[in-house]
């Protein structure tokens, strides 16, 4: 009988253009996503040593990191301006497809890649961000590699790569009501650290996995690398296949159901050994939010903030003295009673159209608190026109939300939407790292749920047990 | 890139775990087109306040510390981001040698990229370094041939790094240029797999 595998050895397999014992493997890259911050050092490179673009055809570029998301036609800052001009003319001379600022398809990469149907179960994918875990929602073996690894895969289409050791995260149980995808990973990366995941390549696996519709699996897939895993993937199933029917990038009719069932054949063998293995209950999960600077410093809602005290050995001791510190928090006290001044709905974790549903149904009928700053920027130019399609855009603005143009914008602070110093933001993000969101800025991370419940009460709430009084 | 063997220098400590590349080097300096010049930008919210002002309480600005190229730091070194702007920052500000328990696996390899040596060392290893580097000026001597630090009082540890990245350091060679010597290999899959 043929050895019961997992989908990450069938993919990595399948890819092996080179292998030589004790040696890294030469892998195949299916799609490469390109974005303007980590790739002009790489075209550079290319131009340099006379190379071309091998793929094109296999490569796909947008503007995320850097773009404005209000007013579009002026872009103030002259440095973001020529980052941007210059994936134009890199993209041009070397033939990649672009969807720049003004295109229809531009949005996150990660948010884009799936929407498209680029992105599919079983191809490997790379992009220069360290997101591109996302993509492993869909059964895909996605990565995030630096600017020279850019410039091999331009340039060869391929990359060096040790074979990952395997990792199966089982979440048993189902999630309660009220409790999210973000809720989850977030308990996972706080009960078994920022590092747990580091060397090894997570399959995500159980009931409530199962349970999760595509954009939760991407929700959970994305932050794998908050873990320290480079990739983490979830094995297709029905749910993959429905989501990618009648995308533009798949093929349609018969074509389409075959393929079907070659991706749902990719799923882990019955049987198949992980090199480790974790487990966690879905049903003791609650709604989470982050009171540190990494998101392995998370608690549920209705806990405390912990102290010193808490601490385990001294570094540890340093490091909560630390992240108390510049968070402007003293420990100890309730998180639910800490007031923000911000609140961000958005970035390649929370800014698709399901997360900006689920957050106008906390927001409908509601007012944000008049000492907050709410912005929404839907992940994708798509996800916005869809969104305004059904009216999500109005129950936000009438709520005093911005609603803005694509882009990473305040989760990363690189074009002109940042938390002032000293202040504070509820942040559908993925990063709570000092200086993030601007300098000096404090982040705390939730779901798009619990983000919008904040942004009406002015401090952090239990969604589940919500009851927000409809103004009269 | 330039191949690295063997170096000797002074140490900087930073004693901190999960040192993330937002730190190493903050967002609002991404947005250069080229490699070159991200020095003056390394741990740019530690090393400066909000004026600009270089920060007294700062290991790095203390003048034991100028000159340094070996920098020993706590577990999990490099989180977060991709971006290799971390790994040319630290280069550009005249490091070559990183020296921690454990790194995150993006930023490791990126450094192996840009001849800068990730060296893993145990935590008690580690600890030692810190623990001498922070009480005086300290020297190490890292060679990448024989995979040993050591100092001329009597330290000496081992480390690993696979054979692959290992010959790619000590020779600085273009893996671009080494993976197009399988270019059949390569034409040969893409023609096997459409």
């Amino acid at each position: 009988m043929r050895k019961p595998k997992t989908i990450i050895e069938k993919i990595w397999e399948k890819h092996i253009v080179h292998h030589e014992e004790g040696k890294p493997d030469l892998l195949y890259i299916d799609l490469h996503l390109v974005h303007e911050v980590t790739s002009p050092q790489a075209f550079e490179g290319l131009r340099i040593n006379n190379r071309k673009v091998r793929r094109p055809d296999r490569t796909f570029a947008t503007m995320d990191h850097n773009v404005p998301t209000i007013h579009r036609n002026v872009i103030k800052d002259e440095v973001s301006k020529t980052q941007m001009e210059t994936l134009k003319a890199n993209c041009e001379e070397f033939g990649v497809p672009l969807a720049d600022i003004h295109h229809p398809d531009q949005g996150i990469v990660h948010v884009i890649g799936p929407e498209l149907g680029l992105t599919q179960p079983g191809k490997t994918i790379v992009c220069g961000d360290s997101h591109t875990s996302t993509h492993g929602a869909f059964g895909a073996l996605a990565f995030g590699i630096g600017t020279s690894e850019v410039e091999h895969v331009l340039a060869t289409q391929t990359i060096w790569q040790q074979k990952p050791k395997t990792l199966n995260v089982k979440v048993n149980g189902k999630l309660g009501t009220g409790v999210t995808a973000k809720d989850l990973i977030l308990a996972i990366i706080g009960k078994f650290g920022v590092k747990f995941g580091t060397g090894y390549v997570i399959e995500y696996t159980g009931e409530a996995i199962r349970d999760l519709s595509m954009e939760g699996r991407m929700t959970v897939c994305n932050m794998s690398i908050e873990a320290g895993a480079r990739a983490g993937l979830i094995s297709p199933d029905d749910t993959t296949v429905e989501f990618l029917r009648g995308k533009r990038h798949v093929p349609n009719g018969q074509e389409f159901e075959q393929l079907a069932e070659e991706w749902k054949a990719l799923a882990t063998d019955e049987g198949a050994i992980y090199d480790e293995q974790v487990e966690i209950d879905a049903d003791e999960i609650e709604p989470q939010v982050t009171w540190g600077t990494n998101p392995g410093m998370c608690i549920p809602v209705s806990a405390n903030v912990p102290t010193v005290d808490d601490a385990n050995h001294d570094n540890e001791r340093e490091e909560i003295t630390r992240a108390l510190e510049y968070m402007g928090l003293e420990g100890g006290e309730p998180i639910s009673s800490v007031e923000i001044e911000h609140v961000f709905i958005g970035s390649c974790t929370n800014s698709r159209l399901a997360d900006l549903r689920r957050a106008s149904e906390i927001v409908k009928g509601h007012k944000v608190n008049p000492n907050v700053r709410a912005i929404v920027v839907p992940g994708s130019h798509s996800v916005k026109a869809q969104a305004e399609k059904e009216g999500i855009d109005l129950i936000f603005k009438n709520a005093g939300f911005e609603w803005r143009d694509a882009g990473c914008s305040m989760c990363l602070a690189m074009n002109d939407d940042v938390v002032p110093e000293g202040e504070r933001c509820a942040s559908t993000s993925n990063r709570n790292f000092e200086g993030r969101q601007g300098t000096g800025a404090r982040t705390h991370l939730v779901s798009p749920e619990m983000a919008a419940a904040a942004a009406i009460k002015g401090h952090f709430v239990d969604v589940r047990h919500l009851s927000i009084p409809t103004p009269s | 890139m330039e191949p690295i063997r063997k170096h000797e220098g002074l140490v900087y400590p930073l004693n901190r775990a999960n040192i993330d590349t937002d730190q190493i080097i903050p967002k609002q300096f991404l947005k250069r087109i080229s490699r070159q010049g991200f020095g003056q930008f390394v741990f740019y919210n530690w090393r400066f306040d909000s004026k600009g002002e270089l920060r007294n309480d700062f290991s790095l600005n203390q003048p034991k510390y100028q000159g340094t190229s070996i920098l020993v730091a706590g577990e999990n070194f490099g989180c977060g981001s991709s971006r290799e702007h971390a790994p040319w920052a630290l280069q550009d500000y005249g490091f070559r040698v990183i020296i921690a328990p454990s790194y995150a696996d993006i930023f490791y390899n990126n450094c192996t990229k840009n001849g800068i040596l990730p060296v893993k060392l145990t935590e008690e290893e580690v600890q030692t370094l810190i623990n001498n580097a922070e009480a005086d000026q300290y020297h190490v001597t890292v060679d990448l041939e024989v995979k040993k630090v050591y100092d001329n009082q009597g330290f000496e540890a081992s480390f690993d790094l696979d054979d692959y990245k290992r010959e790619m350091l000590l020779n600085g060679w273009d893996e671009i240029a080494v993976t197009l010597t399988h270019e059949g290999k390569i034409s040969q899959f893409e023609q096997a797999n459409g």
